[in-house]
């Protein structure tokens, strides 16, 4: 097969893991300047990309590179796909990559660890590059459960921190806890669809829409996407990333992480969107999500936090607005995405550098930087005008979409377009918040001691703010080549249809503009009053206390505790609770369904036995009785062996050699080695129980004995299949060489398993072995605190048990 | 159990019980016997040595540790059974050659191999477990 250009896609999916490995030895060789080197590994991707740009939007619906089987029978396979939604979150995620891995070489330039670093950010990078272009379900979830490993990797990096450690797993907690539910979800598609590949998938939409399973698929894939995304009450986890080095929260938050789970839901939407649970539940949560994120970055007296929960409001608007399904509010909620994308990083690397400068990221003490900073703050405010909305930034054309595609006059859409002003009011305010509060006023004495010794630069901590925030103004030049490439596409491979996002930058006399101008004079209004606002938030907020975030706390704590609790319940430590309870169960799934499906053996008839089978009969029963009656435990074993013997013998008479000899070894091994671990473990000689255990012990063995003898009568009472020992008759001689059957079957017949049984003894031979040389070392007085440590709660766990 | 007719004849019933489960093995193939119970009998015999001589000298007299004898014998059956693949068939795929030696035609196969790996693996992890517990 020809190669062909889309092919190359395996290779630019690989190369970020490539370079994860390779990073840090490169870092080891030139330090943080190995930024400058790694960063060509996104841009190589990102130009890579822009090749499928015009294929795309040509062709319209989609390449898909030739894909690599894997299980074909099960419809597993390791395919990619690329249609204008997921090459434009594949421009972000590496074009945004290329400027986050600049400035993560600036911003840890004093880490000991930042080769660590850099492995982790490309691991991640591969992982969301994953998601976007995986066109079969499982490699997309797989790639997205990495996404969850990965970022559980970057926002745990600065490992001692104890907040660093909790938000990662709360992180990985959510997001894994929504990843579980992501798969049956994603099964069901695969199943009600019949096809494993999205490819196929998204042209099937009534199939599935129709089908019997769509609402619980639906609501499981809704998990998902809701916990990747942060959507309430899912959302603390983005906020508390935040714990994370700046270079990640600017990458999580501009392009990838978060917006998985929005990058889902407009995948899935023209497959499982426009029904009314969709529409209602989508609207429901987003909207309210956006309220919530905005209010609660009023709030924030820290940037990064207050930056974190916008990001948490914006994801709610583009929740909210896919679950309009209508043709303009995707559209603007396409144009939002990636002039969001855009702004973010930019805005969360000028926080950064902030932080890295100043010393500290609270709101109130930060001011007067624009004479040290004035780049920086350039940069800040080009980015905030974007997010803001103002003309002539891609912000503002995004939101005049977004109002334009509210309006129709039903109730729903009235409601919503109020929710949209007022949220994106309240976000105008925290983002200028954010961008002007720290530059403007005087410098307090305290700025000016922290910037005593300024430096400006390194170059790799100003690139990427720069670059980013002024993009948003740059495409506006670019507009209508952005358009028909880019956004077209996208909004086809969203909704399913042809449609075009038209963005001109000229402005248009008409409600929506009205709308833009409430929400800036909102915003301004807003702005002006956030001190005020917040105090009387911080008080409502103290009183009613507990949020998600305390509740995750409350959730994993309980969850511990339940768990220690059952593990208690069940492991008493005590050998002889487990063998009752293993016994009892064995009875019962032994009995339980011959009794449901009436399947009592009925009673067998007596065979007429001669007098010698007879004597065998009697000498096992003999060898019972002995072992009950024995006084030492010693006598019992041994009795137990005649018995066993006994066995051993009928098998012989019957025309089971092999199984003879085989039962004559083991018993005779058997009680050897009993007797021998008897002596080791110094028991008392005899058995001392009180009456009731006794009884009851018998009682146990009576049951679980007759259980068994049930079961057999029953298996004999079936007619016998001979297919396997006629096959086995007819073929030994002929195929094997053999005249032992037996023999025959374990050696060549049944090779493989009998490899794996001889592999068990040998494990359980080492086994033995490595416990031996544990409590050998115990008896023979082991010295050091240590090891006296081990014996007495040993000896103390042994007088529970006694003692129970 | 110690006694002086016990120790005495120990080492005699050890070594035919030995050469016995050699027997057994080699034979396995078309009369009652084979790689598992031959590898029985021999750790039996081990054991009982054990007990009469002490555990240094079964050390002794098995030379390498019992735990690299059922080793190599997991690792003969597995070898064993990777030969059909060079032949392009599945994996333990039994494979057979009737060599003639000093004019007697021998049956050599890779099922009597992977037979004897199933005796070292059971002679070896028994002897080894019976051991460890007679040592102190």
């Amino acid at each position: 097969m020809a190669f062909e250009f889309s092919d190359g896609l395996y290779f630019a999916m690989a190369a970020p893991f490539v370079a994860a490995l390779i990073a840090p030895h490169l870092w080891r060789l030139m330090g943080h300047n190995a930024a400058w080197l790694l960063a060509l590994v996104p841009a190589s991707i990102f130009v890579y990309l822009c090749g499928f740009i015009e294929l795309v939007a040509h062709e319209g619906v989609g390449v898909k590179p030739t894909p690599i089987t894997w299980l074909p029978q099960y419809n597993i396979q390791y395919s990619l796909f690329v249609d204008g939604l997921s090459l434009l979150f594949a421009l972000l995620i590496s074009g945004i990559g290329i400027f986050i891995i600049l400035y993560a070489g600036g911003f840890l330039r004093k880490h000991p660890e930042q080769g660590r670093f850099f492995c982790f950010l490309f691991l991640f990078m591969g992982s969301m590059l994953g998601v976007v272009l995986a066109d079969n379900l499982l490699t997309l979830f797989t790639y997205w459960e990495l996404t969850s490993i990965t970022s559980f990797l970057l926002i745990g990096f600065n490992h001692l921190k104890r907040a660093s450690r909790r938000a990662a797993m709360q992180a990985l907690v959510i997001t894994g806890g929504g990843g579980l539910a992501l798969l049956p979800g994603l099964i069901l598609m695969g199943y009600a669809g019949g096809t494993m590949e999205m490819s196929e998938l998204i042209v099937i939409g009534d199939v599935l829409r129709e089908h019997s399973l769509y609402v619980p698929m639906l609501i499981l894939i809704l998990l998902g996407a809701f916990t990747k995304s942060a959507q309430y009450p899912f959302h603390s986890w983005l906020r508390n990333a935040m714990e994370a080095p700046t270079p990640v929260s600017a990458y999580l938050h501009s392009a990838t992480m978060v917006k998985a789970g929005v990058y889902f839901l407009m995948r899935v939407h023209p497959v499982m969107g426009s029904t009314e649970l969709w529409m209602y539940t989508l609207q429901i949560v987003g909207g309210f999500t956006m309220l919530m994120g905005t209010r609660m970055a009023l709030r924030q007296l820290d940037l990064k936090k207050a930056l974190a929960y916008t990001t948490i409001a914006s994801l709610g608007l583009l929740v909210m607005l896919v679950g309009t399904s209508s043709e303009a509010a995707i559209a603007g909620a396409v144009l939002y995405l990636f002039a969001h994308a855009l702004a973010k990083g930019g805005l969360f690397m000028m926080v950064g550098t902030i932080t890295d400068k100043c010393g500290t990221s609270e709101i109130a003490e930060l001011r007067g930087l624009r004479h040290k900073m004035p780049i920086t703050f350039v940069a800040a405010n080009l980015g905030a005008m974007s997010v803001g909305g103002i003309y002539p930034f891609l912000g503002f054309v995004a939101k005049e979409e977004i109002y334009r595609g509210l309006q129709g006059g039903s109730w729903n859409e009235i409601l919503l377009t109020i929710i949209a002003v007022a949220g994106n009011s309240m976000m105008f305010a925290a983002v200028f918040v954010v961008s002007l509060k720290p530059f403007l006023g005087e410098e307090t004495e305290k700025m000016k001691g922290a910037l005593k010794d300024f430096q400006r630069g390194p170059w790799l901590l100003l690139i990427g703010p720069i670059a980013l925030s002024s993009l948003g103004l740059l495409f506006m030049f670019i507009g209508p080549f952005l358009s028909d490439n880019l956004l077209t596409p996208m909004l086809y491979s969203v909704l399913g249809y042809h449609s075009s996002a038209k963005l001109t930058f000229a402005v248009h006399f008409n409600e929506a503009l009205i709308l833009s101008l409430v929400t800036i004079a909102g915003g301004i209004f807003i702005y002006y009053e956030a001190d005020y606002i917040r105090s009387i938030r911080q008080g409502i907020i103290r009183t009613i206390g507990k949020g998600p975030d305390d509740f995750f706390d409350t959730f994993v704590t309980g969850l511990i505790r339940f768990s220690a609790r059952v593990t208690r319940l069940l492991q008493t430590g005590n050998l002889e609770v487990y063998l009752a309870a293993t016994f009892v169960v064995a009875a019962g799934t032994m009995l339980t369904p011959m009794i449901l499906f009436d399947e009592l053996p009925d009673w067998p008839s007596m065979p007429s036995l001669h007098f010698y089978e007879w004597a065998v009969v009697l000498l096992a029963v003999v060898g019972l009785f002995a072992v009950i009656i024995a006084k030492t435990r010693l006598t019992a074993i041994i009795s137990l062996g005649i018995q066993g013997f006994s066995v051993a013998l009928i098998f012989l008479m019957f025309g089971a050699p092999d199984l003879a000899f085989t039962q004559f070894m083991v018993e005779t091994l058997s009680v050897v080695i009993i007797a021998l671990v008897m002596n080791r473990l110094s028991l008392e000689e005899r058995d001392k129980r009180p009456l009731a255990q006794t009884v009851g012990d018998s009682a146990v063995a009576i049951v679980v004995g007759g259980c068994l003898g049930l079961l057999l009568m029953s298996v004999t009472q079936g007619s016998f299949d001979t297919s396997l020992p006629n096959f086995f008759t007819d073929y030994s001689r002929v195929i094997a060489h053999g005249r032992n059957i037996v023999n025959v079957i374990i050696v060549d017949f049944r090779g493989l398993d009998t490899l794996g049984e001889i592999a068990v003894v040998m494990i359980t031979a080492l086994c033995v072995f490595t416990l031996t040389l544990g409590t050998a070392k115990q008896f023979r007085g082991g010295q050091g605190a240590k090891d006296a440590a081990l014996p007495s709660t040993q000896q103390s766990q042994d007088q529970k048990g006694a003692d129970q | 159990m110690n006694t002086l007719i016990f120790r005495t004849i120990a080492p005699f019933i050890a070594a035919l019980m030995v050469l016995f489960s050699i027997f057994v093995t080699l034979r396995g193939h078309n009369d009652p016997g084979g790689g598992f119970i031959g590898g029985l009998i021999a750790a039996s015999a081990f054991a009982m040595y054990g007990i009469a001589a002490g555990v240094e000298n079964v050390r002794r007299a098995l030379y390498f540790q019992p735990l690299s004898v059922a080793a190599f014998g997991l690792m003969l059956s597995a070898l064993s059974g990777l030969l059909s693949i060079t032949q392009g068939m599945p994996f333990l795929t039994s494979q057979w050659a009737f060599p003639s030696i000093l004019g007697v035609e021998v049956a050599l196969s890779t099922p009597l191999f992977f037979d004897l790996g199933v005796y070292f693996v059971v002679l070896g992890g028994i002897t080894s477990i019976a051991l460890k517990l007679e040592e102190e």
